[in-house]
């Protein structure tokens, strides 16, 4: 289904989804190595954990969220692919843990 | 020519509770709306059911803002009833935070002083700082305390908003955007709406414009004395819950995204956000709640408060009863009310009834007084 326009200008690099290790191309797109990976879905919605996956591609409908970086709810859309990062999918509400782990 | 025994000017919170109200007593009310494009304090507020400190300088708005907080449950039950739209009201009492002792205890006398000067009583409590914290687990150490009563809810304003106009329609009234009142004149045994989409013929008029009260309101004779506050709030991404309570200036809404915000700025009709305000509204959230500190903020926008000189509702009526005037900054509150005995009265024996005085423009007036 998709179908890249560049090829090989850039180096290889792995990153962890969901636990294991993908390889992607370095400063990719981050939502779009993702799609190209068979991640899905990116996230299930807080208010009827109805599953999502990208839409928009540029920002704007919040549907790519996931957990990159043990960030939760990035727009991956607005990611480049960088050696070593994770990315976990955005199971409903965001938790607030290491806040709670402070109080 | 379209006409009708009521018109209703002004599709927010206010004017579409009034037309649900008129529809629901039987009535074929038309409210008169503008576009999309409009000063709208319905769709940028924060959603609170606020009773705790109103009325403080008018007693009767006291009074007024306890009923209607108290008739707001089964209000919400009887808008789900109507429409299948859940307005998310909820009622577990409101924290009031308080950053300083001193501000605690000046705020602990003007609610024992408004409880004693108000016949509608509402119940409060001063807690101090580790109370606090024990009752509300995410509350930060900054805060000195709080002001809590079990009086005050939250609600959702663009569902209301929704449910308010849906049931308008499913009760018989119709909903017509896209006509700002351009003018209205007295014409024969009622009044004429100019729009830009033709003209309205009502025996009835209902002034719910909100801001534009002030333009349309001498009109008729009428005195609509308000200018816009301006409030910036900020919205989150969605959290797990944390916060099942109200509280003055955080909310967070049932699908889990928080709102803050507290800020009143004369800014004339500028609906913008500065970075000031922004970074000191969020400062403060971070400080009544440490844990919002790893929150992300999706949205910021600024709205328009209605205010009044002494930030009390204005009812009025032109002595013919043709034409009434209905100016409130409590939309969401008030909506209970509104749809309610408000409706009664302008059906019965109009705003000439004691119990409106207080309400009355004339107030304003220093020689009259």
């Amino acid at each position: 289904m998709f179908r890249r326009l560049e090829t090989g200008a850039r180096g290889r690099v792995t990153v962890n989804v969901d636990g294991r290790p993908v390889e992607m191309e370095e400063g990719a797109n981050l939502a779009a190595a993702l799609l190209e990976a068979g991640f899905s879905p990116f996230r299930t919605t807080p208010a009827s954990g109805a599953p999502r996956e990208p839409y928009c591609m540029m920002g704007v409908c919040f549907d790519c969220l996931a957990i990159v970086d043990n960030v939760p709810n990035r727009q991956t859309c607005l990611e480049r692919v960088r050696a070593g990062m994770t990315v976990e999918i955005q199971d409903g509400a965001a938790a607030v843990a290491k806040a709670e782990e402070e109080l | 020519m379209r006409s009708t025994q009521w018109a209703v000017i002004g599709g927010g919170i206010v004017g579409a509770a009034i037309a649900y109200g008129l529809a629901r007593a039987g009535e074929k009310p038309l409210l008169l709306d503008e576009g999309d494009v409009a000063h709208r304090a319905a769709r940028g507020n924060l959603g609170n059911v606020w009773v705790q400190g109103k009325g403080a300088a008018l007693p009767p708005y006291a009074d007024l803002s306890r009923r209607a907080a108290n008739d707001w449950a089964a209000f919400a039950e009887e808008l789900e009833k109507v429409t299948d739209i859940d307005v998310h009201f909820r009622r577990p009492g409101a924290f009031f935070l308080c950053f300083s002792p001193e501000e605690l205890e000046k705020r602990g006398a003007m609610m024992a002083r408004l409880n004693d000067a108000a016949t509608v009583k509402s119940r409060f409590e001063v807690l101090e700082g580790d109370e606090l914290r024990r009752r509300l687990p995410a509350a930060g150490p900054a805060l000195a305390g709080a002001i809590f009563s079990p009086d005050d809810g939250t609600a959702n304003p663009l569902r209301l908003l929704r449910a308010l106009i849906q049931g308008t329609v499913a009760l018989g009234g119709e909903y017509l955007p896209c006509r700002r009142a351009e003018n209205i004149t007295f014409t024969g045994n009622g009044v004429e709406i100019a729009t830009a989409m033709g003209s309205v013929r009502a025996e009835r008029v209902v002034l719910a414009a909100g801001l534009g009260n002030a333009r349309l309101a001498p009109l008729l004779g009428l005195d609509a004395p308000v200018r816009p506050v301006r409030g910036q709030i900020l919205v989150t991404e969605k959290v797990r819950p944390f916060l099942d309570c109200g509280t003055n200036f955080v909310r967070q809404t049932v699908e889990g995204g928080c709102v803050f915000g507290e800020s009143s700025e004369e800014a004339g009709f500028d609906e913008g956000t500065t970075l000031p305000v922004l970074r000191e509204t969020a400062a403060r959230a971070v400080a009544a709640f440490p844990l919002l500190r790893h929150v992300q903020v999706v949205r910021a926008w600024g709205a328009l408060r209605i205010m009044s000189p002494d930030g009390a509702p204005i009812y009025q009526q032109t002595q013919d009863g043709r034409a009434f005037l209905v100016s409130v900054h409590s939309g969401v509150t008030l909506s209970s009310f509104h749809a309610g005995p408000l409706v009664e009265t302008l059906m019965g024996e109009g705003f000439s009834t004691p119990a409106y005085h207080p309400f009355s423009p004339e107030r304003f007036h220093v020689q009259a007084a």
